[in-house]
């Protein structure tokens, strides 16, 4: 996209004052929901964002059922309200493929074995969008799974990095997002630093891609704090008297 | 009372070398290393690393004591939900009633309440319920309320202590079943009673001293009706 | 589908016989009520209502659209729900079913009817330009009633709202070069403003079981209850919306007590509404 925005000055500072590899603010709250059995409110930038967790439980229509291992439907919606031009509700091309993959990502550290039959059910509601929506919204679900007491190898988390003015900078911003040369979020399993998601699209050579990968890996590690202390506040500080 | 430090640990969080320990439940073990699986508490008995589910469904053990509410009543056998992440299985067999093929509708259906105990659970996690013990029977009366079920060992008390002071204080018959469902029989002001000592319970769960906070709380009910 | 074991529901009955609720309210009484807006920075109004553990989120957002050809000068206004599959267990995804269809259409007629939204004031020139407002909303907690909490978010939702003229600009532009109506429009609100809104009614809530009528229903009740009648009340205790649900039946009698009721509470819930938006 042409624009005569510049999003990164000389001195490094980016558009919302930024420096290359600083993260957005990120504020997660654990188990903030009555009925689900497991949820998470997260803001990260602009972005706030609701995951809920039902399960596992029994699959159903049945001739959905994998009989050795629990299936993870994870549903990626965002609200009417969540974005300038209003969204017509119900899942749009985009929000079905960001679903597959949220899924597939979850499904690797879920210890689906322990279930067969059954199903994980996440829910992610993108409330208010400012770039960066899928990456939220799977590390919300990765609080929420834990929250659910669900079996997990490790609680995934995500972040994107992508490429402004030629420059290879940590999670984009809106305007970042609209104007930039290249964006490429993931989502990791951060004991293991294994890869769970990638997608990537705009123009990078090779070195660029390893910078972005490096970064994103370790802006990846920073919310993943932020995850374990979010659900640690939830369970540690139980009430010793009322 | 013995006062072990409750810690409170979270998936993938290390627990210890393969080396000297030994994995027990709530872990799993990677390139020789112990690691949770679960959000819960960490406990540690000779040599075994365990961690305790603070969350979940429930998990269903052969011989484990549930309350069960009936889905559907089928030809020969019955579908009844155990808050397990499936739904068990009775067979008109695994019954005290002599029951003809079709007439399941007259002994259970949809709604009823079973004080049932796991028969089976099979490879594929298919369960198995039965009716078929001294104890065991189709509920009437009183109320059902929940508990999660990592917190049912927290509610019944060290040796029962717990659940004995409840039905002390309240004179109410209470059944705690190990999936999180919990009968209360008595009248309604003593209920109500059991209600909130067993929201308290659920609340301070991991707080210490708590026998003796809910046993103050029941003394005072008594002294608020009279 | 999560079933209610019949033991409670018999419990219950029995508790409703006594003058009693399993959560120790009077008949006439609500659940604590929280209000909280302003939560969206894309959202052009938005609000969060907690009812007891229900908790209905509501987005409204505001564009220019074409008007209906039958009322050329007139905004335009709809309302959607959402039942969406983290509020409940028993929630499916996929496209509206009826009680989300229903709950919509109850909510939008409540707003529409008692006409709150002062729709003659969004035209931006007749026949071609108006705003358009859309309430949206988002069910993410089921415990009960969620027609009281669905209809208190969008009223909240909407008296937080503002039309949107700086996110407007590049089309409010292309329309003054076209329309003079509009230049002047724009020289009278330059910037964004407050949505024209006239009083609001309050809905209110009640079910019937085992011929009691207790208001706000938690979800407990209202899975055994037999009918339920919603009423929306102004200000002056008029009535501006009614909907009976669900199979039972209710006596003459037993509609002036819900009627009662729900004027008594309104007036309540309508002072919290206006707290909590700073009126």
């Amino acid at each position: 996209m042409e624009s005569d925005i510049k999003l990164i000055d000389d001195n490094g500072k980016r558009l919302d004052g930024r420096s290359p590899d600083e993260l957005r603010k990120i504020k997660i709250e654990a188990g903030v929901l009555h009925r689900a059995e497991g949820s998470c409110y997260l803001e990260w930038g602009g972005n706030k964002v609701m995951a809920a967790v039902y399960g596992p439980r029994e699959a159903l229509p049945r001739h959905t059922q994998n009989p050795l291992r629990a299936i993870v439907n994870a549903r990626y919606n965002m609200a009417a309200f969540s974005v300038d031009d209003r969204k017509r509700p119900g899942p749009d091309r985009r929000s079905r493929e960001i679903s597959k993959v949220i899924s597939e990502a979850l499904e690797k550290v879920i210890l689906l074995e322990k279930f067969p039959r059954a199903s994980i059910d996440v829910n992610i509601e993108v409330l208010n969008a400012e770039a960066g929506t899928r990456c939220a919204g799977l590390t919300a679900a990765g609080v929420a799974l834990a929250d659910a007491g669900i079996p997990l190898k490790d609680i995934p988390v995500a972040c994107a990095a992508g490429k402004i003015d030629g420059h290879v900078v940590l999670d984009l911003g809106k305007e970042e997002d609209n104007f930039g040369d290249a964006d490429l979020p993931i989502a990791i399993s951060p004991r293991t630093n294994e890869i769970l998601l990638l997608q990537m699209d705009g123009h990078l050579t090779v070195e660029e891609f390893d910078k972005a990968l490096e970064m994103a890996i370790n802006g990846c590690h920073v919310a993943s704090d932020i995850q374990k202390k979010a659900i640690m506040d939830k369970y540690q500080n139980a009430p010793e008297v009322k | 009372m013995s006062q072990e430090k409750r810690e409170i640990v979270i998936p993938s969080q290390f627990l210890g070398d393969v080396e000297g320990n030994n994995a027990g439940r709530g872990t799993f073990i990677e390139n020789g290393k112990i690691y949770s699986e679960m959000l819960g508490i960490l406990s540690k008995r000779s040599n075994y690393i365990n961690v305790i589910p603070l969350k979940g469904r429930y998990d269903a053990i052969e011989g484990d004591f549930v309350i069960g509410i009936v889905q559907e009543a089928m030809a020969s056998s019955w579908l009844v939900d155990i808050n397990a992440p499936y739904p068990a299985l009775l067979h008109v067999n695994e019954v005290p009633w002599d029951v003809d093929f079709g007439e399941t509708k007259k002994y259970l259906n949809h709604g009823d309440s079973v004080m049932a105990k796991i028969l089976q659970v099979d490879a594929e996690k298919k369960l198995q319920i039965t009716l078929k013990d001294r104890n065991l029977y189709k509920i009437r009366g009183g109320y059902i309320t929940y508990i999660e079920p990592s917190k049912v060992p927290r509610l019944i008390g060290k040796k029962g202590s717990m659940i004995a002071l409840l039905k002390k204080y309240t004179r109410c018959r209470i059944f705690v079943g190990q999936n999180g469902r919990i009968w209360i029989d008595g009248n309604e002001g003593d209920i109500a009673k059991v209600l909130h000592a067993i929201r308290k319970i659920e609340e301070e769960s991991l707080a210490f001293g708590l026998t003796n906070r809910i046993e103050e709380l029941l003394k005072k009910d008594i002294k608020d009706v009279q | 589908m999560t079933i209610t074991p019949s033991i409670k529901r018999d419990y219950l009955s029995k508790l409703a016989e006594q003058g009693k609720r399993a959560d120790g309210r009077t008949f006439n009484e609500f659940r604590e009520i929280e209000i909280e807006t302003g939560l969206f920075s894309k959202a052009e109004g938005s609000a969060r209502v907690k009812i007891g553990n229900t908790q209905v989120i509501a987005g409204i957002k505001i564009l220019i659209g074409t008007p209906y050809p039958d009322t050329p000068e007139s905004g335009v206004m709809t309302t959607a729900a959402e039942l969406i599959p983290m509020a409940s267990p028993d929630f499916e995804a996929g496209p509206p079913r009826e009680n989300a269809i229903e709950l919509a259409r109850v909510v939008d007629r409540g707003i529409r009817e008692s006409k709150i939204i002062e729709v003659d004031k969004l035209c931006l020139e007749p026949g071609e330009a108006i705003w358009m407002v859309f309430i949206d909303i988002h069910i993410i907690d089921f415990d009960g009633n969620l027609f009281d909490a669905s209809s208190l978010a969008a009223l909240a939702a909407l008296h937080n709202a503002v039309i949107p003229i700086e996110r407007s600009r590049p089309d409010l532009e292309k329309l003054r070069e076209k329309f003079p109506s509009v230049k002047k429009y724009l020289e009278e609100h330059p910037t964004d403003y407050p949505l024209p809104l006239k009083e609001p009614p309050i809905s209110c809530t009640s079910v019937k079981y085992n011929n009691v009528i207790m208001i706000d229903p938690a979800l407990d009740e209202e899975e055994i209850a037999e009918a339920r009648l919603t009423v929306a009340t102004d200000k002056n205790g008029d009535i501006r919306a009614m909907q009976k649900g669900l199979n039972g039946s209710f006596t003459v009698e037993e509609i002036k007590k819900v009627i009662k009721a729900s004027i008594d509470n309104g007036i309540k819930i309508r002072e919290e509404l206006y707290k909590s938006v700073g009126k």
